[in-house]
């Protein structure tokens, strides 16, 4: 055996135990609030068994079942307007010649994207105060839209990249064999196009469901969704019953977001 | 161009509209147009009980900044609102610099995995990213509370006798923040430097450059784009940050989400909510500019 | 000065092991033009790269005027490398690159600045110090990345292909540029390629490769002229093989018998026993093609192909062996054989080579 230095030119010494810190650091947290979703006792720190109380007394909750369905209907929706729309627009804007307002037009959908929250939150506040009071509807459609707008920049982003991807020649072929535009549509471009919807509506509803700030500021009274009601409750006394929501919660998220890589990876 | 040709282009212009118009009526409904009557209420004078009333009036853009003494008129700067304004620069600043720190070894590891492993390491950052802030900020705030599991575990091995006040601290902010914003250092980072020449780093070797010399004047050169990508993508959610300052700093170490949502609630100043709000847009807008022409750099040049 | 010594390198373990050098062994001197040579894969650059420093050899040793270069990282070894691709460093200028391993080494400002300089006119580049490096040639580039190699001024300079890149015209005088720059520092250059001719022209000697392990060494004229074995032989320059039967060796000299039973002299590197099967190598250039009746061999022309400066009789001999003879063209040479004419292919005595398998 040469004796030799071993020297790794990718080395920087310390980065590796940062990394791992950081990997740690990101999962520990999360991790501990899912064991402890699941302790008999009272406590978020001290382990004092196994037990589904937790889970039991938040579903037996009715502030909580309401806005856990309060949720639901809301990313429901959110995701299926914001989608449709996305679908629309992306095809509107996605290998088509640079059109004047082509900018603008982007930079509208992807707004969402670049102001703070805590802005569109507070515009969002004052405008829908007046609609308020000038029609007197204080239903949850207020935060249906708020939501839906937010939600077309995450939509509409993974179907425009699948529709980049796609073979234009497909549609090329299909129109040369007879197709009228609509047909090509709906027979070759729709199908094709399905992942990137799918991956678009996901992701939408993941992110309807997980807002707060936009939510906290257009809700009328007693419209909690699930976060909103979280952060209400922080304020008082913590136990386990928050963290048996957030594991319920985060569950689905992870589930979707997991679901959504393996979707924008169908191959094109 | 023949009438055929316009005629045509007449209606691709048409369809294109039409696909657009549900999307940008949404958008203009819930986004651009309360944007616009924010900038619009930020000019108004403030109403007794909340909500505004239909005057014309630059109080609100003044008391940004200024206030005057109820007692002798004088006219001083808003040190509320500038202590205020100061910690959200300081807070984000620093969150940003703790950013880098963990996330430029986290991307350079994540880089220099053999290839198809990187995707998962990846991944492994951006799950915490996609699920919900609230819910990691909470997580967070869980491990760090006096009764928290690190106080807890910290008084059972008897490193301390009382449990650290961390909670409702800037350093819990910091916390906060660097916890929720670290994959957003981490994902442009780590895309240039997945594009690294690694013969420049043995080009730096051969050259008799040791590794701090290696990592100062090649490394750090060479992915200096996605650190200031990085570093913008994290610095701006952190100056509007909301429910983590909310939640970690437990409503006394405000920032400027909250300040701007306490003149929604108890302040019962919109006009000035409104400016305040406005103010946070442009800063945040002058750094995204500065982001866009960072990014069309990188696009543009080498690589 | 550089004393390589059954040094390997594997890759790998089990039955996935791949030895990417497998004992090498040479030494190289000082002032030297050393080149190795071999297709890709050989362990050429494998080679280079444990002399760097960049891959760490599985046994072995490697010296350097006795100090024991494998102790040291690589930014501690007196070597500098040309990189195949430069290695440029895009966010530095021209003379920033130059400058940089002699910032690293603590040079003073003024040194580094006079030596820059010095650089700049050696390669040719003087008044293109503040360029970007993205914006000059591949040519300048090439030259940027001697003089940053060289600015420093190593006991040996490693060359990894360097001028794969450029395109023919500019490669033939960036040849004649290396050996004068190689000439006038008096660096040690150890230079890698897969190209022969880049090999035959400029090296002081060179060492062959083949699947991890030198084949031969030695100056040019000698690897042309007497290859060792068939791989040698195959790879550098165009050959005829012809199978022979050993009747008398002596020396370096053997006489051979050929297939159509006519015996001649040939040079020999290796004892054989008399009456051995062996092959002879013989370049094309080396043969002429003659009437039949005068033929060492005989046979039917089955092609002829012109190239220019020269034409190549495609003969198929008549032990069933394709033979090829290159003849230089010559205006007021008379085309002497049609295809297929039946001829004679005849070589001078001691020209060719019996090889070592």
């Amino acid at each position: 055996m040469a004796k030799t230095t071993g020297f790794d030119i990718k080395r920087q010494y310390g980065f590796t135990t940062i990394a791992m810190i950081c990997f740690v650091s990101l999962y520990l947290p999360v991790i501990l609030l899912v064991v402890y979703s699941f302790n008999a006792g009272s406590s978020v720190a001290i382990w004092e068994g196994f037990s589904l109380q937790w889970y039991r007394s938040a579903w037996a909750n009715d502030q909580v079942q309401e806005a856990t369905i309060r949720s639901l209907i809301i990313a429901f929706w959110a995701a299926l307007i914001s989608t449709s729309v996305a679908v629309l627009a992306a095809l509107a804007t996605t290998r088509v010649r640079r059109f004047r307002g082509y900018s603008a037009v982007f930079a509208a959908i992807n707004q969402p994207l670049m102001v703070p929250e805590i802005v569109t939150a507070v515009a969002l506040l004052i405008f829908f105060a007046g609609i308020k009071v000038q029609t007197g509807y204080t239903g949850l459609g207020y935060l249906v839209v708020a939501h839906s707008a937010f939600c077309i920049p995450f939509a509409y982003l993974p179907i425009r990249a699948r529709l980049q991807g796609m073979d234009l020649t497909l549609e090329q072929a299909a129109a040369d064999l007879y197709a009228s535009s609509f047909q090509v549509f709906r027979r070759i471009t729709l199908p094709q196009l399905w992942p990137g919807i799918l991956a678009g509506a996901m992701l939408a509803f993941v992110i309807s469901l997980d807002d707060v700030v936009i939510t906290e500021f257009v809700k009328s009274a007693g419209q909690d969704t699930l976060p909103t009601y979280m952060l209400g409750q922080l304020r008082r006394v913590v136990t386990p019953e928050v963290n048996a929501i957030s594991t319920v919660l985060l569950a689905l998220s992870v589930t979707m977001v997991i679901a959504f890589f393996f979707v924008t990876r169908i191959r094109k | 161009m023949n009438d055929l040709a316009r005629t045509r282009e007449r209606r691709e212009s048409r369809n294109r509209w039409l696909l657009l118009t549900p999307a940008l009526v949404i958008l203009i409904f819930a986004a651009s147009g309360p944007l616009l009557i924010t900038l619009v209420y930020s000019f108004l004078t403030a109403g007794d009980y909340g909500g505004i009333k239909w005057d014309f009036s630059t109080d609100a853009w003044f008391n940004v900044f200024f206030q005057r003494d109820i007692f002798d008129d004088t006219l001083s700067f808003a040190d509320a609102h500038l202590s205020i304004f100061w910690r959200s620069v300081k807070l984000s600043l620093l969150t940003t610099l703790g950013a880098i720190v963990l996330g430029f070894p986290t991307a350079y590891f994540i880089a220099t995995r053999p290839k198809h492993h990187r995707d998962f390491w990846m991944l492994l950052i951006m799950i915490p990213f996609w699920t919900n802030l609230l819910i990691r900020t909470f997580a967070v705030m869980e491990l760090i509370r006096n009764e928290g599991t690190l106080n807890t575990l910290l008084m059972a091995i008897s490193v301390i006798d009382a449990p650290l006040q961390i909670l409702f601290s800037e350093t819990a902010i910091i916390i906060g923040m660097l916890y929720v914003y670290l994959p957003l250092m981490v994902l442009p980072l780590y895309a240039s430097m997945e594009r690294l020449d690694f013969s420049l780093i043995e080009a730096g070797y051969d050259l008799y450059a040791s590794r701090l010399a290696v990592l100062r004047r090649i490394i750090l050169p060479l992915v200096k784009p996605g650190l200031i990508a990085g570093s913008i993508l994290v610095f701006v959610p952190s100056l509007g940050a909301y429910v983590t300052p909310r939640v970690m700093g437990g409503g006394k170490q405000l920032m400027l989400g909250n300040l701007i949502e306490l003149q929604f609630g108890q302040g019962r100043n919109w006009p000035l909510g409104a400016a305040l709000s406005i103010t946070l847009l442009a800063i945040v807008m002058v750094a995204l500019l500065f982001y866009v022409r960072v990014a069309g750099r990188e696009r543009g040049g080498h690589g | 000065m550089i004393e390589i010594s059954g040094v390997s390198k594997a890759y790998g373990a089990g039955k996935a092991r791949v030895m990417a050098l497998n004992d090498v062994s040479v030494s190289i001197a000082q002032n030297e033009f050393f080149t190795l040579l071999g297709p890709s894969g050989c362990g050429k650059t494998t080679l280079l790269r444990v002399i760097a420093g960049f891959v760490d050899p599985t046994e072995g040793t490697v010296t350097m005027d006795d100090d024991n270069l494998l102790a040291l990282p690589p930014h501690r070894r007196p070597v500098n490398t040309v990189f195949q691709n430069y290695a440029l460093f895009p966010h530095l200028t021209v003379r920033q690159n130059i400058a940089f391993g002699l910032e690293m080494l603590g040079k003073p400002k003024a040194e580094i600045t006079e030596t820059v300089e010095e650089m700049m006119v050696l390669v040719q580049m003087d008044g293109m110090a503040d360029r970007q490096t993205s914006q000059i040639s591949g040519g300048q580039q090439q030259r940027v990345a001697l003089a940053r190699a060289l600015a420093p001024k190593p006991k040996v300079l490693l060359l990894d292909e360097p001028l794969s890149a450029l395109d023919f015209k500019l490669r033939k005088s960036m040849q004649i540029e290396l050996k004068r720059l190689q000439t006038e520092t008096g660096i040690t250059f150890i230079f890698v390629t897969h190209d022969q001719e880049e090999a035959l022209t400029m090296s002081d000697r060179i060492a062959v490769m083949h699947a991890g392990s030198i084949r031969q060494i030695g100056p040019p004229r000698e690897i042309y002229d007497q290859p060792a074995e068939r791989f040698v032989a195959d790879f550098i320059g165009d050959t005829n093989f012809l199978p022979v039967k050993i009747i008398t060796a002596q020396g370096s000299e053997a006489q051979v018998e050929l297939g159509s039973g006519k015996r001649i002299a040939a040079r020999v590197n290796k004892e054989h026993s008399d009456g051995d099967a062996t092959t002879l190598a013989v370049r094309p250039e080396h043969a002429r093609v003659v009437p039949e009746a005068d033929g060492l061999m005989t046979g039917r022309l089955c092609n002829l192909v012109y190239f220019g400066t020269d034409t190549h009789y495609h003969v198929d001999l008549d032990d069933g062996i394709r033979f090829v003879v290159r003849v230089q063209n010559n205006t007021d040479m008379a085309r002497s054989a049609a295809q297929g004419d039946r001829i004679g292919v005849t070589f001078p005595a001691g020209i060719g080579q019996v090889l070592r398998d």
